[in-house]
């Protein structure tokens, strides 16, 4: 996993609430046995119409924003716990996705790969998105370290959450199994006296 | 203070605590299918390490598999790999494999309990967010990421966040032709898709204690349509009559240190849930989704909200322009294209029993494609042997092999274009179900009536007297 600190970047707005792992990637492209290649197939029923051609109307298809953040709406990354969402979305080359919520799964799949879930407040999301369309240059900051989000053009400074563990892992390029398989004997000796039937 | 039941099964598979507030769970059973292992097998490999127990691993293949001519090799060479993968990687790992051909094969959901592997008090854990299917036998049972499902073959454990806890009750009996699909659907109509993330969910109250064990899985595979990480039901007679006899049962020595043990499961009375909501078996209609997620649902009778009746017009518009329907309109008499019975939501036995007894002597409609898919072998066994086949066969029906299907639109069997399927299955996104396809969820009750109408009705309308408790 690569390590995260600190971006600055610009952004792409997707304003849809509930997007769901079936639209970052539907499952007809889960065909796949490596972890590579999903970009290719992220959003794609909207991002491509059925010969192939891009959607005009849809946002990532508009040369005006560019960026490796997406600022979604409510509930991003709601269904399927199909991890290749966040792969499709690493892959296409996001590495934050800022919404008002997460859905659980996704939010896990996307710390154990290195994309950070930043969760801010309705009132930060919309004056984000507001921010964005009206200037898609706008810059958005993100420090890890001191978990905050900055935005100096429209004066946001916001703090959000994280856990502690899961940053100090993105802070390092860490994973869970390296830690998990350190603790091999302490789970020996759980299993030990675990009583199961 | 007393725990809930969820704290009893979690609490009791925790093996220590980290920094930031997070548990090391010990899993007991690992589910895996084709679609969310081969990356993890993948890096199991590269990091030139083992499997912690390949006993506590069972496989099948779903998914991707026809559900037609199942014996010829699969056509689509990406899902044929896929599922060869599978194969090979329990080869090499010495993983306990249903494959495609076994006799036990079907949806990783359906054949966990019907084998007796899924059993109260454990903790399950599967590449795939359906899993909360288990926690109808008390068991807490959740969907994980690929990395997630290496770290559980790795490790034994993961490494997670404690949820909050919610109760969901449902009292009193419930209606003519109301089965536990529309009681879930109910609810998270109620709590809207997102109402129950960050939270694992029990269910409980008089009308889920009358449920068998079929309509109680129904009823927690769904919990993550509301964005809950699982959800659950007590363990009861219910539960034991169930498991006794099955495969994976605790033998008859075991037996009744089993059941003891698994009758201490039910949340205290004092203990306290972060979230409670209590509804009544009386106010639930047989439900039906008109939108593009499982909380855009509403009772058959019903409109559909107007514009001025929710906080976002434009998602409400946008999910009403895929699926051709207007605010404020009725679905009743709304032509239908495909019904699909079936997935890890509906094709147990029982549901199978359901939609036989009605299409009995009946014919499906000409407009409508009818087809009907078993979680597993042993259950389109059953069927067979319970004479359930001749009788949807004589009706129209389509009988397939079992598999995922048409639930998400990956294997060969999907809904065209802009076509309506009235479908058994959990998810009615846009696309589910292949391209462009119009989902609406309802009951295997109310999808048989409709097969036989052609259109949307009322099922409650066209029920025999004496045939339907």
């Amino acid at each position: 996993m690569e390590k995260f600190s600190k971006l600055l970047s610009s952004a792409i707005p997707l304003i849809q609430e509930n997007v769901d792992t079936d639209q970052i990637i539907p499952a007809r492209f889960l065909k796949a046995t490596s972890r590579e290649g999903f970009g290719e197939h992220l959003f794609k029923d909207w991002r491509f119409d059925e010969h192939g051609e891009p959607k005009s109307n849809f946002i990532l298809n508009d040369p005006v924003y560019s960026g490796s953040i997406l600022v979604a709406g409510e509930n991003f990354g709601c269904g399927s716990s199909r991890e290749h969402a966040a792969w499709a979305l690493l892959d296409y080359g996001f590495k934050v996705v800022i919404s008002s919520y997460f859905a659980d799964i996704f939010k896990g799949n996307a710390l154990n790969n290195g994309l950070l879930p930043v969760q801010v407040s309705s009132n930060t999301l919309r004056e984000l998105l507001e921010a964005v369309q009206l200037d898609p240059m706008t810059l958005i900051e993100i420090d890890l370290e001191a978990q905050l989000l900055r935005v100096n053009e429209i004066g946001i400074l916001e703090h959000f959450e994280t856990n502690l563990y899961k940053k100090t892992c993105l802070l390092n390029g860490y994973d869970d199994i390296d830690f998990l398989l350190s603790q091999k004997e302490k789970i020996s000796a759980f299993e030990r006296k675990h009583i199961e039937f | 203070m007393g725990k809930t039941l969820f704290e009893k099964v979690w609490d009791n598979h925790i093996v220590d605590k980290v920094e930031g507030g997070q548990e090391i769970l010990f899993i007991d059973r690992h589910f895996i299918h084709e679609v969310t292992s081969p990356q993890a097998f993948d890096g199991i490999r590269k990091r030139g390490i083992g499997l912690y127990d390949k006993n506590r691993i069972v496989a099948t293949a779903d998914h991707n598999v026809p559900t037609k001519d199942q014996h010829l090799p699969i056509k689509d060479e990406l899902s044929r790999l896929q599922v060869d993968m599978l194969t090979y990687n329990c080869k090499e790992f010495d993983i306990e494999l249903y494959g495609l051909g076994h006799k036990n094969q079907g949806i990783v959901h359906v054949i966990g309990p019907e084998m007796g592997i899924t059993k109260p008090g454990m903790t399950i854990v599967c590449g795939d967010s359906h899993t909360s299917t288990h926690g109808a036998f008390g068991a807490v049972a959740f969907g994980i990421g690929t990395s997630q499902v290496e770290q559980v073959m790795a490790s034994q454990c993961l490494l997670v966040q404690r949820p909050k806890t919610m109760r969901i009750i449902i009292d009193g009996e419930l209606g003519k032709g109301i089965y536990s699909k529309d009681i879930i659907l109910y609810i998270i109509s109620k709590l809207s898709t997102s109402g129950g993330t960050g939270y694992f969910v029990e269910y409980a109250g008089s009308a889920i204690r009358s449920l068998s064990m079929e309509a109680r899985m129904t009823i927690c595979n769904m919990s993550i349509e509301m964005g809950a990480r699982g959800g659950m039901i007590a363990p009861d007679e219910t539960t034991f009559e169930y498991i006794k006899g099955r495969v994976y049962a605790p033998s008859a020595k075991q037996w009744g240190d089993a059941v003891s043990y698994w009758s201490s499961l039910y949340s205290d009375e004092d203990a306290i849930f972060n979230k409670e909501y209590v509804f009544k078996a009386k106010d639930i209609e047989p439900m039906i989704t008109y939108g593009t997620n499982p909380g855009m649902g509403m009772g058959i009778t019903q409109s559909i909200p107007t514009t001025k009746e929710v906080e976002r017009p434009d998602n409400l518009l946008q999910s009403l322009n895929y699926m051709g329907l207007n605010p404020g309109e009725s679905l009743l008499n709304t032509p239908i294209d495909h019904v699909f019975i079936g997935s890890c939501t509906n094709s147990r036995i029982e549901d199978l029993r359901i939609v036989a007894d009605f299409v009995k002597g009946k014919k499906k409609a000409d407009n409508v494609q009818a087809f009907i898919v078993p979680g597993s072998k042993q259950v389109e066994a059953q069927a067979k042997s319970e004479g359930l086949h001749d009788i949807l066969f004589e009706a129209g029906f389509e009988l397939r092999g079992p598999g995922c299907s048409a639930c998400l639109g990956m294997n060969e069997d999907k809904i065209p274009k802009m076509e309506y399927c009235v479908s058994t299955s959990n998810r009615n996104y846009e696309g589910r179900q292949g391209p462009g396809a119009r989902t609406l969820l309802v009951s295997p009750l109310t999808a048989a009536v409709i097969a036989v109408e052609g259109k949307v009705v009322d099922p409650r309308e066209y029920l025999n007297q004496d045939t339907f408790v």
